[in-house]
């Protein structure tokens, strides 16, 4: 008797639960757009600012991570492209784009931090 | 309810292409580099001159010197002294000799490890690297010029080549007419040249080294193709003038990202 109620408990969990991530991945993706929209208009920080929102409210969400990495990577900030990068990349493993922008990111970034004669 | 059915599927078939027309934007973006070292103690930059070896058909101590001084006067918020270029070849003998370098010896003294007359290799240019060492001589150069960043190093451009097999695309064309490009193997005799060169960044208010940097690039040709020496030397110097401008000054790299939705 016990058990059918731990489950019906834990479904209701479940499918209040989707919605909620539903609404966290609205809002996010919201603030992404957002800070696409400035950054293609050269307002860089207002984008950062807007894309750590999204991380923020979604911290699962890899577009969000691999857009802020860009935009660090534009400011000169790499140490928190690559940790962006890095998470972006955790996150969806499988995405070409992210991995091609971390590639390009990693082949100035080792440029900069290349030793004498290397 | 059919009619319906198909109405939702076409919908959800625009809405996946258009995802997946709108769910990237490439962007271009301009990573600044930050300089390797910094030159924030200095407003003139002295580019002395090097040591230079191997190819005789192109003189890169002073070909080095004019490139690099016109590359930093447009890309380096330092002041280029316009002064002759060193002889630091014969400096550094001179320097064996007890001299110093500062002065030339009055008698040079024959030693059984007297540096070339002629730098043709690497290990040739060995006995001329001390001068970079020598604190007092890049002070004197130093106090002369108004304590500058002073430039130096030396600078191997020597032929070079090479046989074997290379890949290269070829075009055919079946029955069909069709053209196809496919990559065949083919053995290749092959010269060309290898610069390495190496910059040596000295304070000109010590005379001590602040910071040295060596790179090499190559360059091959088809053994049939006759390509002037001066030509291939500026190729190559034109491939690591960005490293040597990203040592002193910050850089911009452009290039594109794809930010996604």
């Amino acid at each position: 008797m016990k058990a059918p109620s731990l489950l019906v408990a834990f479904a209701l969990t479940l499918a209040a639960a989707a919605p909620l991530r539903a609404d966290a991945r609205d809002d996010a993706k919201k603030q992404v757009e957002f800070g696409i929209s400035v950054a293609q208009r050269g307002l860089w920080r207002e984008a950062i600012y807007r894309w750590q929102r999204a991380t923020q409210i979604d911290p699962s969400y890899a577009a969000a991570y691999n857009n802020l990495a860009v935009a660090y990577e534009h400011e000169g900030d790499f140490d928190k492209a690559r940790q962006s990068y890095e998470k972006a990349v955790e996150l969806e493993p499988k995405n070409a784009l992210i991995k091609q922008n971390y590639e390009l990111f990693k082949e100035i970034n080792d440029r900069t931090t290349r030793k004498d004669g290397q | 309810m059919t009619a319906r059915l198909a109405r939702t599927a076409s919908s959800l078939v625009a809405a996946v292409a258009m995802t997946a027309c709108t769910s990237y934007f490439e962007i271009p973006i301009e990573t600044p580099i930050r300089p390797k070292l910094d030159v924030s103690a200095f407003q003139r930059v002295l580019v002395a001159g090097f040591i230079s070896g191997g190819s005789e058909d192109v003189d890169a101590n002073l070909e080095t010197v004019r490139l690099l001084r016109s590359q930093l006067r447009t890309k380096s918020e330092l002041r280029v002294i316009d002064a002759d270029v060193l002889p630091l070849v014969d400096v550094a003998s001179e320097g064996r000799d007890g001299s110093n370098g500062s002065e030339p010896a009055a008698e040079p003294n024959p030693e059984p490890h007297a540096p070339p007359a002629q730098i043709k290799d690497e290990k040739d240019l060995e006995p001329y690297e001390h001068i970079f060492a020598n604190v007092e001589y890049w002070k004197k150069i130093g106090e002369e010029y108004q304590s500058p960043l002073i430039v130096t190093g030396t600078i191997m451009f020597t032929p070079h080549q090479r046989s074997g097999f290379v890949q290269r695309e070829q075009e055919v064309f079946d029955s069909l007419g069709r053209r196809r490009v496919v990559p065949i193997r083919t053995y290749m005799e092959r010269k060309g040249f290898i610069l390495k060169p190496k910059f040596v960044f000295i304070d000109g208010r010590t005379g001590t080294t602040l910071h040295s940097e060596t790179f090499r690039e190559e360059i091959l040709y088809n053994a049939n193709q006759s390509t002037p020496a001066l030509s291939s030397y500026f190729e190559l110097m034109d491939r690591l003038i960005p490293s040597f401008l990203s040592t002193l000054s910050s850089q911009r790299i452009r290039g594109t990202r794809v930010l996604l939705k």
